[in-house]
């Protein structure tokens, strides 16, 4: 049974169906339902077409390094479903999974089903994690998370607080910004990485270097961890390959804050840490294009030598520590926080602490359950959507076996 | 490699003790103590000695003593730093221990490291003449200046990444909530 229709359950579903192993992916909408619903109008793939391929479906179109807006990537992954003859059953919400007799039973709303084996392959933005201290925020401020934005016209007209650096934030700072409704914008940790480096996508140079190859059994539990927890990358999809930044923000009138640390009453409080962590993310951004170039040297590659056209982050001496909330100068707030997978179906006790799946490279801990598309995963690259063929060949294999071991058992029972 | 750069840090005990304590907040849980003493005028003498971890009282090997006042220009008689320098000496230390324990995970010899720190004041806020101006920092500079065997980049990259893990930093930049309660005797 897989759960999910994305692209990480349907690359399984081509990988068990290749392998002659029966299963249903189980969707709660259509398929690619996300893609087509849940996403902000103006977002595109991160990834140019090139990394659009699915396990025997390359990206065919005439824009190799173009990015894929979510309705195109909703078709590709309907198209694919189509190709493959993927067994999907829409409309199909899975409520419970339980583990019983060593079989999972999975209740839905189209009845119940018993499989041996379960890929959990919903994917990892199914919530919005927003700081639990947005409950504080006094009730004349509008609030929406990523899920729920459109576009800029859903907010009301005056300023607007973004929370968070990464992809989502900046593009939603950027395009907020514009529309007339001045940006401030809460800064934490975050990856700074240039959309185009010495000619190419910054994803030609990660791929070419091995980064997005980089296995999860290589790296120390430390790496991992971290490696696991980063935001996405300051990057936007535009036609013209054009570097989003902070410094790109602050240009336009943006303004920076540090992190949002806490609500008091009608007052937000900024962490003073923001210059370092701008600084942080300058380093390592450095440090990539340094290894870039000493790959390029190393491996003779014939590239067009440019800098990186570096800039260090702008950040005022004295960013604002505190916003005012009854001046009115700020109207709304949009929580680019991040996402969490959803669990709550999940009544397998496979979750440690902090509510994470407990896996080995997708071999979660209860013996035939699987997982797809989690960050790292398996590799760099596992929740992107090339990333999936590799990790699916490699978790149906491990399903494989397992199958080959308890079905002999299942049916002398 | 890792043989020849020794900072003096034990970076392996750290590790394994981040180890041990994840996944177990009651032994990470820890709390540090400081008891204070009026002396007379602005002069008082704080100790620290013991502190809870790992579940059970710890101690220091011995007690050690602070004594804090203020410079006689402001009618004092100067027994000790005043407490917004100890904040100071807080941050520089902690920062400072940062650097050499990235270092030494890094593999970075460190040679000297020194570091000059400024908090800046307006004392209007203390002494309530103005409002508007805030009692405490209005901000602090910290100038580091590293011989190591390293590239410019790593050395700002040791100190960033001590900026990022540091406890002290971390209280001065984000806001904590305060509480004291008092006691008739």
């Amino acid at each position: 049974m897989v759960i999910g229709g994305g692209h990480s359950g349907l690359a399984m579903s081509q990988c068990l169906s290749s392998r002659n192993i029966d299963h249903v992916v189980l969707e709660r909408g259509e398929v690619g339902n996300s893609w087509n619903n849940d996403r902000w109008d103006s977002l595109t793939l991160l990834t140019p077409n090139w990394a659009t391929q699915l396990p025997g479906y390359d990206y065919k179109g005439d824009d190799p390094d173009g990015y894929m807006t979510t309705h195109e990537v909703g078709r590709y992954f309907q198209d694919y479903a189509r190709v493959i003859n993927a067994p999907v059953q829409t409309e199909t919400n899975v409520t419970s999974v339980i583990s019983q007799n060593n079989q999972y039973r999975i209740e839905t709303s189209a009845g119940e089903y018993t499989a041996n084996t379960v890929v959990l392959a919903s994917g990892i933005c199914n919530l919005a994690a927003v700081p639990p201290f947005a409950g504080e925020l006094p009730e004349s401020i509008v609030q929406m998370n990523t899920r729920d934005y459109r576009n800029p016209e859903q907010l009301p007209k005056g300023g607007v607080l973004v929370v968070g650096a990464s992809a989502s934030g900046l593009q939603l700072a950027d395009e907020i910004h514009k529309s007339g409704r001045p940006v401030t914008l809460s800064v934490g940790e975050h990856v700074r990485l240039p959309r185009t480096y010495r000619g190419h996508d910054i994803y030609y140079w990660l791929d070419k270097i091995g980064r997005l190859d980089v296995r999860y059994d290589e790296l120390t539990d430390d790496e991992l961890r971290r490696g696991r927890g980063l935001p996405s990358p300051q990057l936007a999809g535009t036609q013209q390959h054009a570097t989003l930044n902070l410094n790109e923000l602050t240009a336009q009138g943006v303004k920076l804050v540090g992190r949002i640390s806490a609500i008091r009453g009608h007052e937000l409080l900024f962490s003073g840490g923001l210059k370092n962590l701008c600084n942080l993310a300058d380093l390592k951004m450095k440090r990539l294009a340094k290894t870039i170039d000493e790959w390029i040297i190393e491996n003779n590659e014939d590239a067009i030598v440019s800098d990186l056209n570096y800039v260090p982050t702008r950040v005022d001496d004295d960013p604002a520590l505190s916003l005012d909330l009854k001046n009115g100068g700020i109207r709304s707030v949009v929580w680019a926080t991040g996402f969490r997978p959803d669990y709550s179906w999940l009544n397998v006790d496979v979750l440690d602490r902090k509510g994470k799946l407990t896996h080995d490279g997708g071999i979660v801990t209860s013996p035939g359950l699987y997982a797809m598309g989690l960050s790292l995963m398996r590799r760099q690259k596992s929740t992107f959507i090339y990333g999936a063929t590799e990790d699916a060949m490699d978790v149906s294999a491990h399903l494989a076996v397992y199958l080959g071991q308890t079905t002999p058992t299942e049916m002398a029972r | 490699m890792a043989d020849t750069v020794d900072n003096g840090v034990n970076v392996e005990a750290l590790l394994d003790a981040r180890e041990a304590l994840t996944g177990n907040p009651g032994a990470a849980a820890f709390t540090w103590r400081a008891n204070c003493k009026w002396v007379n005028g602005v002069h008082s003498e704080s100790s620290v000695e013991g502190f809870r971890g790992l579940g059970e009282e710890q101690s220091h090997k011995r007690e050690f003593k602070f004594n804090a006042d203020h410079p006689e220009l402001f009618a004092a008689e100067d027994n000790g730093a005043t407490p917004v320098e100890y904040v100071l000496v807080g941050l520089a230390s902690c920062l400072t221990a940062g650097v050499a324990s990235v270092a030494q995970n890094r593999e970075i010899q460190l040679n000297s490291v020194e570091a000059v720190l400024e908090g800046s004041m307006d004392v209007q806020g203390i002494l309530g003449a103005d409002e508007d101006v805030r009692n405490g920092f209005d901000g602090i500079k910290v100038s580091f200046n590293i011989d190591a065997d390293a590239d410019a980049d790593d050395i700002e990259a040791l100190v960033a990444q001590s900026q990022k893990r540091s406890a002290v930093y971390d209280i001065l930049s984000n806001p904590t909530n305060i509480t004291v309660d008092t006691t008739k005797q």
